[in-house]
């Protein structure tokens, strides 16, 4: 059952999204209101806050702000989600990869790490690992600490294994981790060749030039407006030919976009910048 | 009180989303419906549980068979809703309705084992529509959307569940009923003819 004992009208979520902006510097104005409306409501149903209550607390308690900011974010992730998406990379995007003497990639909104390591894995088998570096950022740096760390659930990892293999991959999940009682830790090997930091694309600019930059799935939480922004951020990131790769319901149709890229996989929203 | 009785004009009147929740024993129903809804004047939105394996172009596929005078499709993130046309939630995506009439995809936990959940969308759709609501929960086996249906009525929208006595699982308006969350229990020839008049209102004005 969710629970509805408190509830905010969409004045009100502005009110407090607003308040956010002016005290922690966290812009969320152009979030997508339905889903921040749902998010905001369960964390207050849960902790039994009113919205009195609730902004007090992210005035006054620094703690709070955090496992707030932890809790409105959607964290939801698999390795190796949507299969067919990784098998299209290793197809039509990594041979292209492959002629550059140093590829750098992108995952922004990378959550606890699982894309990000299904991406260094990927590399791997196909070769490519060695000259590439991956930097996974995201806005909640919980999530960070724990894409850092590499460590997973084993029973998760475990059910990460057929995607693994519908992915295309060449060997078994279990040659990329030691388990340790239930939980598998990745290889340094792929650890080393991360890296994870704090980065908001709702207000952050770029901070390199890459091959590839891959957001999945985080485009969904935005409005129009930012969906915009960040793709327009993405491009001015990517080299001439990198590739970017999009959630699989979150295709490039804005036209002033769409004439900067080439279609790779229309399915699977893989794209190459062509400008 | 939960009435029997064939919706009136007036309730239907200020009608202008249609949102379908449905799981277990629901295809039935909707296949029914679909013969109703030829050049439908207003959105419908469809959230259907079904295993993450079946492919949901088949799905959209098989309503579109079964009534070629209406767009059936694949609702996608941030497209605003239209007339005459059904939007199916992607599988293993939560569906929700925005205040301007758009959609938003969402990937967040499941609710009731389900994603997507007929409850996210209800509720979505009672704050974007309010008394323009019109929310619909089917046959089913477990309790989704029964709060959301809750919250469609507390926003003055209009709300109706299948009879039932003629659900091939009960349990789903049986909770509804329970919550007190429904203002009509209609079998499925009442609910098409609803529709049929829903037609005729909204095609007037």
């Amino acid at each position: 059952m969710i629970e509805s004992e408190y509830q905010i009208s969409f004045e009100e979520l502005k009110e407090i999204l607003q308040l956010i902006e002016k005290v922690h510097g966290y812009d969320f104005n152009d979030y997508a209101e339905a889903s921040l409306k749902r998010r905001v409501t369960h964390i207050m149903n849960k902790l039994k806050l009113n919205i009195f209550d609730l902004k007090h607390r992210l005035v006054n308690d620094t703690h709070f702000f955090a496992l707030f900011l932890n809790q409105i974010t959607v964290n939801v992730t698999e390795m190796f989600r949507d299969p067919g998406f990784y098998r299209s990379v290793r197809e039509n995007v990594i041979p292209y990869l492959a002629s550059y003497p140093h590829i750098k990639i992108w995952n922004a909104g990378c959550s606890s790490g699982e894309e990000t390591y299904s991406f260094a894995i990927t590399l791997k088998e196909e070769g490519i690992l060695e000259k590439s570096f991956l930097y996974g950022t995201d806005i909640n740096s919980e999530v960070l600490d724990k894409a850092k760390e590499g460590i997973y659930e084993l029973k998760k990892i475990k059910e990460y294994s057929t995607n693994y293999l519908n992915s295309g991959g060449k060997s078994s999940l279990s040659d990329y981790y030691h388990s340790i009682y239930d939980a598998g830790i990745f290889q340094s090997e792929l650890r080393k060749k991360t890296l994870f930091s704090i980065h908001n694309l709702a207000s952050d600019s770029s901070f390199n030039e890459f091959q590839l930059v891959v957001c999945r799935n985080v485009l969904i939480y935005f409005n129009e407006h930012l969906r915009n922004r960040v793709l327009q951020l993405f491009t001015e990131s990517l080299c001439h030919l990198g590739f970017l790769c999009l959630g699989s319901k979150e295709t490039l149709r804005n036209p002033q976009l769409l004439e900067q890229y080439k279609v790779i996989d229309r399915r699977e929203n893989i794209y190459q910048k062509i400008v | 009180m939960c009435s029997t009785a064939d919706i009136p004009t007036s309730a239907l009147q200020p009608i202008e989303l249609v949102v379908i929740g449905g799981s277990a024993g629901s295809m039935v129903v909707l296949m029914e419906l679909m013969k109703s809804v030829s050049f439908f004047p207003i959105p419908i939105i469809f959230v259907i549980h079904r295993g993450k394996t079946s492919s949901f172009g088949t799905l959209a596929g098989i309503f579109q068979k079964a009534n070629q005078e209406i767009k059936v499709k694949e609702a996608e993130e941030k497209e605003t809703l239209s007339p005459k046309t059904i939007y199916l939630a992607p599988a293993d995506y939560h569906l929700l309705v925005e205040r301007d009439f758009s959609l938003s995809l969402d990937l967040s936990e499941k609710v009731w084992h389900s994603r997507p959940s007929i409850d996210v969308l209800f509720q979505s759709a009672a704050d974007a529509g309010g008394k323009r609501t019109l929310g619909i929960l089917l046959s089913g086996a477990n309790a989704d959307g029964v709060q959301g249906l809750q919250e469609i009525r507390k926003k003055g929208g209009l709300t109706i569940i299948q009879d039932p006595h003629t659900a091939e699982y009960p349990t789903m308006p049986n909770e509804a009923l329970k919550a007190k969350a429904a203002d009509y229990k209609l079998t499925p020839s009442k609910l098409e003819r609803t529709f049929e008049k829903l037609k005729k209102v909204k095609l007037h004005f």
